[in-house]
């Protein structure tokens, strides 16, 4: 996973809200083995037309959003399927940043995962970068994870919560797995203490 | 301290505490299934890690696979190409693994609590939202992850921070004509699908109580759709009545000790939640939505709200954009809009007690004759219950295709499509724009108005037909 300190991007702005998984990727390119080439499905409803030609009025499409590295939404964005499917799209559209009022959990967790940052900010903020956004390449917000802050090109600076763990592992680009299994000997304990309990049976399938 | 359901399980399974208070969580199921998977088991193999607990594993697959002429393979190659992953997946790191042959195939979601795998005051995982469906057997079950996935594979825990407790209580006696689906729906529509975010669903009160293990599976299922991860129901002997017997269950003397544990189970008097709502089962009418988020459900006796007088103008937008994508008018009537296709099938509808709820409208009525109607059993065991119990032939006697068990229409990943435009009265949970194929249009209704749905070729209100 890469890293995450400092983000200095054009902000897309998404006024839409509950915008859910199916947006963000449609089921029918879930089929893969692979994390990776899916930026060109990101959001593919809305960014092609039936002809799979883009659609020109779409926030994604227009210059300067093409090179937009932050993503700013309405609330419960996320909202629908556990697919890790869409933070992948996002992430290979070169999104690193998402900024919303709320997103939905299993969404908000998954970006995490792959290094991307969801930040939930008040709404009449969301407003705000929602409005710097809409004047494109003049205006770049800076996003410290370090400080947790958001600065609008006018240099004010909203502040952010963050979980210290996920701020941990994102600023360091830490491993879940191998921080987890660093606690192996807790595990251990646990199944020793708990295997035997009636209402645990093992799967074992015959045949 | 009082503790609720949610706090007894959640407590039961910590393994460990970070110092900034996040869980290494045990879990004691994992299913996994062919779309979600891929990655996690390519990213174990790459760091040389194995499947710690295979006995806590299984595997299946369901979102992908055609559901007809199983024996003629998957025609889709990057469907095969999935499925193939999966199998050549499953056989390097030994997991279990229900075959797409083996009459116990369907979806991972059904055959969990049908295979007695899902057990009460277990932690469940899958690399699927509707997993809050297992919470029904009064389990904390919940969607993952690809990352998630590959973590529980390799370390058989999760990290997790508490989610906090939200009480759901439905009261009274759910009218003739209604059923799970619609307390559920009426249930999305008063708190809205962001109404559960952060927080564990915990569904009581006389209504919940005296539904079916089937019912309570539908109403978990949709847990998601209000925002929450999990939904669950504190088990008792309707709970334990349902266990006894299946397969990977306990047995004897061993469901003895369980049983007893179990019956612990329960919120303690005075346990303390975040957020509580109270509805009235009693005044309940079927539902159905109208527009592309299931919190935009109505009344089959009302109509399609008017942007108009929606004062936030943000959300007077939405609405407007989907009428346009319903292609609905403000203040129509539901009943009587015409449609094309019928779905009875899915993770939230797709048990025997649902088809037998269909077939209960039927009764030798046809489908009407514009109406591609389509009928997907849960799994092989609910698809052979039903030709056994005759009701199989009944669908297709009244026009219906029946076939073979999948996610099929849920979410259009394999053949089962709508087309651009196309109306569907469905037994799912998801009217997301293009969920059911691109352009399609999805009204989310119980399997009593799917079928009424389907013989009258208009949303109608089931009751008409009781
Ligand atoms: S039936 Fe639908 S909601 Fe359920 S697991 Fe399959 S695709 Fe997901």
């Amino acid at each position: 996973m890469d890293k995450f300190d400092r983000l200095e991007a054009i902000a897309a702005p998404l006024r839409m809200s509950n915008v859910d998984t199916d947006k963000i990727i449609p089921a029918r390119f879930l089929k893969t083995i692979k994390r990776s080439g899916l930026g060109i499905h990101a959001f593919a409803g809305l960014r092609y037309r039936a002809d799979d030609s883009e659609n020109p009025d779409f926030v994604l499409n227009k210059l300067p959003y093409r090179q937009a590295h932050i993503l700013i939404a309405g609330e419960n964005f996320g909202c629908g399927s556990s697919r890790e499917h869409a933070p992948w799209a996002l992430l290979d559209f070169g999104i690193r940043c998402v900024i919303a009022p709320s997103f939905a959990d299993i969404f908000f967790n998954n970006c995490f995962k792959n290094g991307i940052l969801p930040i939930v900010l008040p709404p009449a903020q969301c407003d705000a970068l929602m409005d710097d956004a809409e004047s494109g390449a003049n205006a770049r917000i800076i996003v410290d994870l370090a400080a947790q802050t958001v600065s609008r090109p006018d240099g004010e600076a909203f502040p952010f919560e963050i979980d210290a763990f996920r701020k941990r592992c994102l600023l360091e680009g830490l491993d879940d797995i191998g921080l987890t299994l660093e606690k192996s000997p807790s595990i251990d304990a646990f199944e020793a203490r708990t295997d035997a309990e009636p209402w645990r049976p093992k799967i074992v399938l015959e045949g | 301290m009082a503790s609720t359901l949610f706090d007894k399980i959640w407590q039961a399974h910590v393994v460990d505490v970070m110092p900034d208070g996040t869980a290494v969580l045990y879990i004691d199921r994992h299913l996994v299934h062919e779309v979600t998977s891929p990655q996690a088991f390519e990213g174990l193999r790459l760091a040389g890690r194995r499947v710690r607990r295979v006995d806590a594993t299984i595997a299946v697959a369901d979102h992908n696979i055609p559901t007809e002429n199983r024996a003629g393979g998957i025609a889709e190659p990057e469907s095969a190409l999935q499925v193939a992953t999966l199998e050549r997946n499953v056989a390097e790191f030994g997991v279990p693994y229900i075959p797409v042959v083996d009459a116990r195939q369907g979806i991972v979601h059904i055959i969990g609590p049908e295979q007695g795998i899902s057990l009460p005051g277990m932690t469940i995982v899958c690399g699927d939202s509707h997993t809050s469906t297992h919470g029904a057997m009064g389990s904390l079950a919940f969607g993952i992850g690809t990352s998630e996935v590959e973590h529980v594979l390799a370390t058989q825990t999760l990290l997790q921070k508490p989610a906090k407790n939200m009480l759901v209580r439905v009261d009274g006696v759910l009218p003739a004509g209604c059923s799970a689906k619609d307390i559920i729906l009426a249930v999305i529509g008063q708190i809205g699908t962001a109404g559960g975010t952060g927080h564990v669903i915990e569904y009581a009160g006389a209504a919940i109580r005296a539904l079916d293990m089937a019912g309570r599976m539908t109403v978990c299922n949709m847990s998601i759709e209000a925002g929450a991860r999990a939904g669950l129901i504190a088990p008792d002997d309707v709970t334990f009545d349902y266990v006894r017997g299946r397969p990977f269950a306990p047995h004897g003397e061993a469901l003895d000790r369980a049983t007893a544990y179990w019956r612990t189970l329960v919120s303690d008097d005075g346990a303390h939640y975040d957020k509580v709502v109270i509805l009235d089962a009693g005044t309940l009418v079927p539902q159905v939505t109208w527009g592309t988020s299931p919190e935009t459900v109505v009344p089959i006796t009302g109509h399609v709200p008017d942007p108009a007088a929606e004062p936030d103008e943000s959300k007077r937008g939405q609405m407007q954009r989907m009428l346009e994508y319903m292609d609905l008018r403000p203040g129509q009537a539901l009943a009587g809009t015409r449609i094309d296709a019928v779905f009875i099938g899915s993770c939230t509808n797709g048990r025997i007690e649902d088809l037998r709820a269909a077939a209960g409208i039927l009764r030798g009525r046809r489908v009407a004759p514009h109406v591609r109607a389509m009928i997907v059993p849960g799994s092989g065991l609910v698809k052979a219950q039903a030709e056994a119990e005759g009701i199989a032939q009944m669908f297709i006697d009244a026009g219906f295709e029946w076939r073979e068990a999948g996610c099929s229409m849920c979410l259009g990943m394999n053949p089962d499509k709508l087309k651009s435009g196309e109306r569907c009265a469905s037994t799912s949970n998801r009217n997301f724009e293009g969920r059911q194929g691109p352009g399609g249009r999805t009204h989310l209704v119980s399997p009593a108005m799917a079928a009424a749905a389907a013989v009258a070729g208009t949303l109608i209100d089931a009751r008409e037909m009781a």
